[in-house]
């Protein structure tokens, strides 16, 4: 964008910010912004009309409890769902109407920055705060802990998470955003081919968010490694304790790479460095292959979680301890060392010459052995088990067969002379949304439906729910067929308007399936109205609605404060199982005050003002960054100062909750 | 509990004075070793000096992780070893991932002077 510096004063207070920044000549996004302000100011009226705000800063804001953060997590999750969906469907749209020398109805410049923000949207702010939610509310409860190790850190990362979404969301009414590709390769990233404020939008997003994602990782880390309950040794942790361990170390890796990357590109914008431009010996490729050895890892990342999820459901529906614990946990093991040697089939059309590209095709290869090695597990598990078709159990096997077919193209596409022929077209997109819908999505959908109750203490309702089932399942399939014939055929991703008619019945039938995926989320949001409305119809009085086997279901639904009044002893895998087993009875006397962390305002503030400083230094509003920047450390070294972190739980609070669970479990028998 | 500070499990080694006093005597010599050798005009050979240089750097990593760091096999339950090990290879896979695969991209891609070489 041309931004006609005026005068000195207006550009000091506004950097590059003008009226023209504001795409008010964009019929699209001026609908697109009403919509969303009028939707704000209910929303804020609402809450100030209940008096809810200062509940909502008392009680979730600034709350350092993991299962609260946790619930927080996933709210972001499913909100930037709705818009990561809503680029998606423009998409799809765009693409079925461009034919026959139509131009379809988005001008390129806005479609590219569509596509952009969909694949950023849906991986770093949905499908990331998704997992980390999960693990973060499920992990402290398997392992008997009361929370995580760090619980002041835990809030801040999630409000550092939440800020990077902040950013990505201001960018569609303040500016525009990148027009790059989801990981802005250089030279298009760079200040030569994109000199406007996109590229800093998705800089400052993913770096603010980082910083959140990267420490949750190490809280994460340190609470499975410290906080385990007596008698839980690395080889009786749940599964999704596992592959949520193996995630961290993940993430602690290989996110800093990220940060390296994204810091050598904002240097190459910022100050004209070069590090990613062909002159003064930079290369663009570094870039590449800097951002795909964080890249690859990032994708186990999302999926190992799901594989935790996959394991608790199957084995709890099919009553039956998880068939082959120790290869499960070898496998996850395995997938993590393998996941940091495979990143160059990402780009082995780049030129790096048949040694190398047989090296890292053999190893993709040999990464599906150990994936595959969870699926029969998976399936001996249900082997003359009592299966329960619930919904936790639908998604799993949902996701079986949808993630057997994604794995097979990806193997597919790991043979490097095959992946000449489907690099970049929409046959590579038909797979990694195989693998990420069938895999992922499947799996928090799995895990939502199977820890709702422990979370809210009701169960989410079967009838909504297979719906939005069904119409995921069946749209995810002609949404995504349709993309591997066409990609076969060599259309590549990211076109925005066709020339040969006879495409365009494939991209109707994608059309179609984009539109039954709309009804599918769609019906998951009314299953959870639905739910709470029927809450006390759904109700879980016992704390273990599904027979679970471990100890997240061994506390009330929803847990107190403080998980549990006693902390657990742990003799066998499957502890609350082996519990159960062995005719266990809740104590119901001896209770002690509890020791607990205090909630605190600081993450939100800090948070707060990385936004403020992103967005600084995306305008080039050079006041503001300072201010931004030396607020941050104000506020956090004031932090250090605050010595009253923590407080007892009196030994009545514990007495009257576990009474009123007494109470409860009393009335369902 | 999670506000550890107050009761720090206390199962790993603090140090002595003798460990300190060590690692500190032991860090000066390595450190002293490759100024003197630069200084005095190194070896003949320019890449022996570098080897030399570097191998002391790299010693005095290992100097500072058991005196200063004390890490050792079975601090925190061997975690502290697991992870340095994870980390290692990690970075061995980085580091020599990536000038193995951009020197091919190198020799491969870029544009040279007098027309293309094989690999």
């Amino acid at each position: 964008m041309t931004t006609p510096v005026s005068d000195p004063a207006t550009s000091f207070l506004f950097g590059r910010l003008t009226l023209e920044s504001l795409p008010l000549h964009e019929p699209i996004l001026v609908a697109t912004f009403a919509m969303v302000a009028l939707g704000g100011i209910t929303l804020v009226a609402a809450l100030t009309y209940f008096r809810l705000w200062g509940y909502l800063w008392s009680q979730w804001f600034t709350s350092v409890d993991h299962k609260k953060i946790g619930i927080m997590y996933m709210i972001l999750g499913v909100i930037m769902l709705l818009r990561g969906f809503a680029d998606a469907i423009m998409m799809r749209l765009q693409q079925a109407m461009a034919f026959n020398g139509s131009e379809g109805y988005l001008p390129a410049h806005h479609y590219d920055q569509v596509f952009t923000a969909h694949g950023v949207i849906m991986i770093f702010f949905v499908a990331m705060p998704m997992v980390t939610g999960l693990m973060n509310y499920v992990v402290p409860l398997q392992i008997g802990a009361r929370d995580v190790s760090f619980p002041f850190l835990n809030n801040f990362s999630f409000w550092m998470t939440a800020g990077g979404a902040i950013i990505v969301m201001m960018s569609l009414f303040i500016g525009e955003f990148a027009m790059t590709g989801w990981l802005a390769m250089p030279p298009l990233s760079g200040a030569e081919a994109n000199p406007g404020v996109g590229v800093d939008y998705y800089i400052w997003g993913l770096q603010v968010a980082g910083v959140g994602t990267t420490l949750s990782g190490i809280n994460l880390l340190v609470t499975i490694i410290k906080m385990r309950a007596p008698g839980m040794t690395m080889m009786r942790m749940p599964i999704f304790t596992w592959t949520s361990l193996c995630t961290n170390v993940l993430i602690v890796a290989s996110f800093p790479v990220l940060t390296a990357v994204m810091v050598l590109l904002t240097l190459d914008r910022y100050i004209g460095t070069h590090f990613f431009t062909n002159d003064m010996g930079g290369n663009p490729m570094m870039y590449t292959n800097l951002i795909w050895i964080w890249g690859h890892p990032e994708v186990y990342i999302l999926i190992l979680p799901a594989f935790g999820i996959f394991s608790e459901v199957t084995s709890a529906f099919s009553g039956k301890r998880l068939f082959g614990y120790t290869s499960m946990v070898y496998a996850t093991v395995c997938i993590t060392i393998l996941s940091y040697l495979v990143w160059l089939h990402h780009f082995f059309t780049m030129g790096s010459g048949a040694s190398v590209n047989s090296f890292f095709g053999i190893t993709t290869m040999i990464i599906s052995i150990p994936t595959g090695a969870k699926l029969f597990n998976w399936l001996f598990t249900m082997y003359r088990g009592r299966i329960r078709f619930d919904l936790p159990m639908m998604w799993t096997i949902a996701f079986m067969i949808t993630f057997t077919v994604g794995g097979m193209t990806g193997v597919l596409l790991a043979v490097p002379p095959a992946d000449f022929v489907l690099h970049n077209s929409l046959f590579l997109i038909a797979h990694f949304h195989n693998v990420i819908i069938g895999g992922v999505l499947f799996g928090l959908f799995a895990g939502m439906n199977y820890w709702f109750p422990k979370a809210f203490g009701f169960k989410l309702d079967e009838f909504w729910g297979k719906i939005s089932f069904w119409f995921w399942v069946a749209g995810y399939w002609f949404a995504f067929t349709p993309l591997y014939v066409l990609g076969l055929m060599g259309v590549t991703r990211r076109m925005r308007v066709f020339d040969d008619p006879s495409l365009q019945i494939w991209f109707l039938i994608a059309a179609f399936g984009a539109g039954l995926v709309a009804i599918g989320i769609a019906a998951f949001l009314i299953q959870i109205a639905v739910s709470v409305r029927d809450r006390k119809k759904n109700r879980d009085v016992t704390g273990d609605p599904w027979q679970g086997r471990t100890l997240e279901w061994a506390t009330s639904s929803p847990p107190p404060d403080y998980n549990f009044a006693f902390t657990p002893v742990v003799y066998d895998i499957d502890a609350w199982h082996d519990m159960k087993t062995h005719g266990y009875e809740r104590p119901l006397s001896g209770y002690e005050a509890i020791h607990m962390p205090k909630n605190t305002g600081a993450g939100v503030i800090i948070a707060g003002l990385s936004v403020a400083l992103g967005f600084a230094l995306i305008w080039y509003i050079w006041w503001l960054a300072v201010v931004s920047f030396v607020g941050i450390l104000a506020v956090a070294i004031g932090h250090t100062f605050n010595t009253k972190r923590d407080f007892y739980i009196p030994v009545e609070t514990v007495i009257d909750s576990e009474a009123k669970r007494t109470k409860l479990i009393e009335s369902g028998a | 509990m999670s506000t550890d500070d107050m009761h720090h499990a206390d199962n790993h080694d603090h140090g002595s004075v003798r460990s300190y006093t060590t690692g500190f005597i032991l860090s000066v010599i390595l450190t002293a070793i490759p100024f003197i050798l630069v200084m005095a005009g190194g070896f003949s050979s320019r890449m022996l000096t570098v080897m030399v240089v570097l191998g002391m750097a790299v010693i005095q990593i290992v100097v500072h992780m058991i005196y200063f760091l004390h890490m050792n096999s079975k601090s925190e339950k061997g975690w502290t070893l697991i992870s340095l090990v994870f980390t290692i290879v990690v970075l061995f896979i980085m580091l020599s991932g990536s000038v193995w695969v951009m020197y091919h991209m190198n020799t491969n891609m870029m544009p040279m002077p007098q027309g293309m070489t094989g690999q």
